[in-house]
């Protein structure tokens, strides 16, 4: 059987994810993400003793090139798609008290 | 002459020929999106100005000879989620509905080398997570064979853009099937390259070990040249591999005698559509007329691949989008108490359904305590799955099979079960988690009229092979329908 999805784990998950979930919301996601986890427990039937988990099909190898600046200076027009900018830079509701 | 009924090859010979100006291919393909686009919405953003400008620019390159490759002068769309500098990208979603790059994504700047012309943003299902295009923000797109049907998905607004004939060409992105699922249901043929052979800089990342760009055409033909234009290596995506050559035209021959084709049987069990296993099987045999040894055989592993699937591609969007916070770019929640509440109230209230529910999942498989039950697992899954690969790999040069297991579901039937949606991927998701190329080509419809794709797949970096089969399987059936 698959974990059980508890409000407790629905909260939980809600903070990593950074979503705010109406009353509505929490009940399907809990009921969704049960049903997901279910299914995702076929997963169990395998047996992947000694198996390596597989992050990339290729082998991944540091790639480095010069450190040189291509890119030209766009900081007006990065920060025209910002919400809300002053003095040149993001900004962002008051973080410290 | 109507220039939309031409290929993309074709319509480049007649203006590198002297016979149509770059403006009015480009005059030609707006005038069918603003036709067709009241159906189909295919488009959710289209690039008049700019594309009637590029025109001018390509035109005179042309004319003094310096463009000369064979797609020059054609206009071209482009998924949502690929960044095109000064035109907005939205990922068809509210957390991004306002986002103007201030770069060209990769394939972006190859399609400008090749004097292609971008002349609008295709719709999807919000941030390429979905099956059937309904999960944008900017509202379904429609299936140009059938408007009460959806077109698949993701990459649905390039494949029914392709298909209605609103342009003859289109890129798109496939995660788990977002390019060649939508193929089959809108009746083109649409690539999903080996891992690595397209650049994703610039493509704004749903799980990032599993995409990659493609091509969206109407014909293998058209297909092999966007892949030769947008394939290349980036040194600003680590993941890109060098190719030994990058001309695929060359591949495009009426021959498969001797091709060693195999079928799993697995793939052709319960839950397929009888109407599209017959249309596939006919593909086969047709094949086999044409000097291919078909064999039917066991791959294995299928019915792990879509757990595995989901969990990884869940894990990594979890991750991805972790970015979409309110600051940068984007939508920003109106009303919040503090920088912490402003990000949740953005990503609840800019974020759909169907992504909150893969970052939730991902957020989860991914925490401490079941990273190991469920993300390593899910990634040893895949190695058992490569490895499956590997071994029909060693007897077989292509695998053939079906794209989906139905044709095209109509609008509104798909969303409210998620994992049966899931479900209708059984046959993409492996080729991604093994990173392998694979295409689907039209080869029938079903007695509704709704269009079948047949997937070819090959082993990493065969796509000449892929597209030599493709190739002689197109000439077969053209043959077949004109004898009647």
């Amino acid at each position: 059987m698959a974990e059980k999805i508890t409000d407790e784990t629905i909260d939980y998950v809600g903070i990593l994810a950074k979503l705010k979930l109406s009353e509505q919301e929490r009940e399907d996601a809990k009921a969704d993400m049960q049903k997901m986890l279910d299914y995702i427990d076929k997963l169990n039937e395998l047996d992947t003793a000694g198996v390596e988990p597989m992050t990339h099909v290729f082998p991944v190898k540091n790639v480095f090139r010069e450190d040189v600046v291509v890119n030209g200076d766009d900081r007006e027009q990065m920060l025209a798609n910002a919400p809300e900018q002053r003095d040149g830079q993001y900004q962002v509701p008051k973080t410290v008290e | 002459m109507d220039l939309m009924k031409l290929t993309a090859v074709q319509l480049s010979e007649k203006i590198r020929a002297g016979e149509i100006r770059v403006a009015e291919a480009v005059q030609a393909a707006l005038d069918a999106i603003e036709e067709k686009d009241q159906t189909i919405n295919a488009f959710i953003t289209v690039d008049r100005e700019g594309a009637l400008k590029a025109a001018e620019e390509i035109q005179k390159k042309i004319d003094a000879g310096e463009l000369t490759g064979p797609l020059a002068g054609v206009p071209v769309a482009v998924k949502d989620n690929i960044c095109t500098k000064g035109l907005k990208t939205t990922c068809a979603s509210k957390i991004l509905y306002n986002f103007v790059p201030t770069y060209n994504a990769e394939v972006i700047e190859n399609l400008r080398r090749a004097g292609m012309v971008v002349v609008g943003k295709t719709n999807m299902d919000e941030f390429a997570m979905g099956s059937t295009t309904e999960t944008s923000y900017f509202g379904v797109t429609r299936n140009p064979r059938n408007p009460e049907h959806v077109p698949g998905g993701s990459s649905g607004g390039s494949c029914a853009a392709v298909g209605a004939g609103e342009v003859l060409c289109a890129l798109g992105s496939d995660t788990g099937g977002s390019i060649r699922q939508p193929s089959s249901f809108c009746g083109v043929t649409g690539l999903k390259p080996t891992y690595g052979a397209v650049s994703r800089y610039g493509l704004i990342a749903y799980g990032s070990s599993l995409d990659q760009i493609g091509p969206v055409a109407r014909d293998v033909r058209d297909c092999a040249a966007l892949f030769s234009v947008i394939a290349s290596h980036d040194r600003k995506d680590s993941t890109s591999v060098e190719l030994e050559d990058y001309d695929f035209m060359g591949a495009l021959k009426d021959d498969v005698s001797g091709l060693k084709v195999g079928i799993p049987n697995e793939y052709f069990g319960e839950g397929l559509d009888p109407q599209v296993k017959e249309r596939v099987l006919h593909a086969a045999g047709l094949l086999e007329q044409k000097g291919a040894q078909v064999e039917h055989f066991d791959l294995g592993m299928l019915e792990y691949a879509i757990p595995a699937y989901y969990v990884i591609a869940s894990a990594e969007a979890s991750s991805n989008l972790e970015r979409f916070d309110g600051v940068k770019y984007g939508f920003r929640a109106e009303e919040y108490r503090g920088l912490h509440d402003m990000y949740k109230e953005t990503r609840s209230q800019g974020f759909g359904p169907e992504v909150k529910r893969r970052i939730m999942l991902g957020s989860f498989v991914l925490s401490s305590g079941y990273y190991d039950a469920y993300y390593l697992k899910a990634l040893r899954t895949k190695a058992l799955i490569k490895k499956s690969f590997d071994q029909a790999f060693a007897k077989y040069d292509v695998i053939l099979a079906p794209a989906a297991p139905t044709a095209a579901p109509k609008l509104g039937e798909s969303l409210s079960d998620p994992l049966a949606m899931y479900l209708g991927d059984i046959y993409t998701v492996s080729v991604n988690l093994a990173g392998l190329p694979g295409i689907s080509v039209p080869c029938g419809s079903t007695g509704e009229g709704l269009p079948v794709g047949v997937q070819i797949l090959a082993d990493c970096f065969k796509e000449k092979t892929i597209l030599q089969a493709a190739y002689t399987l197109e000439q077969a059936l053209r043959k077949e329908e004109q004898h009647g």
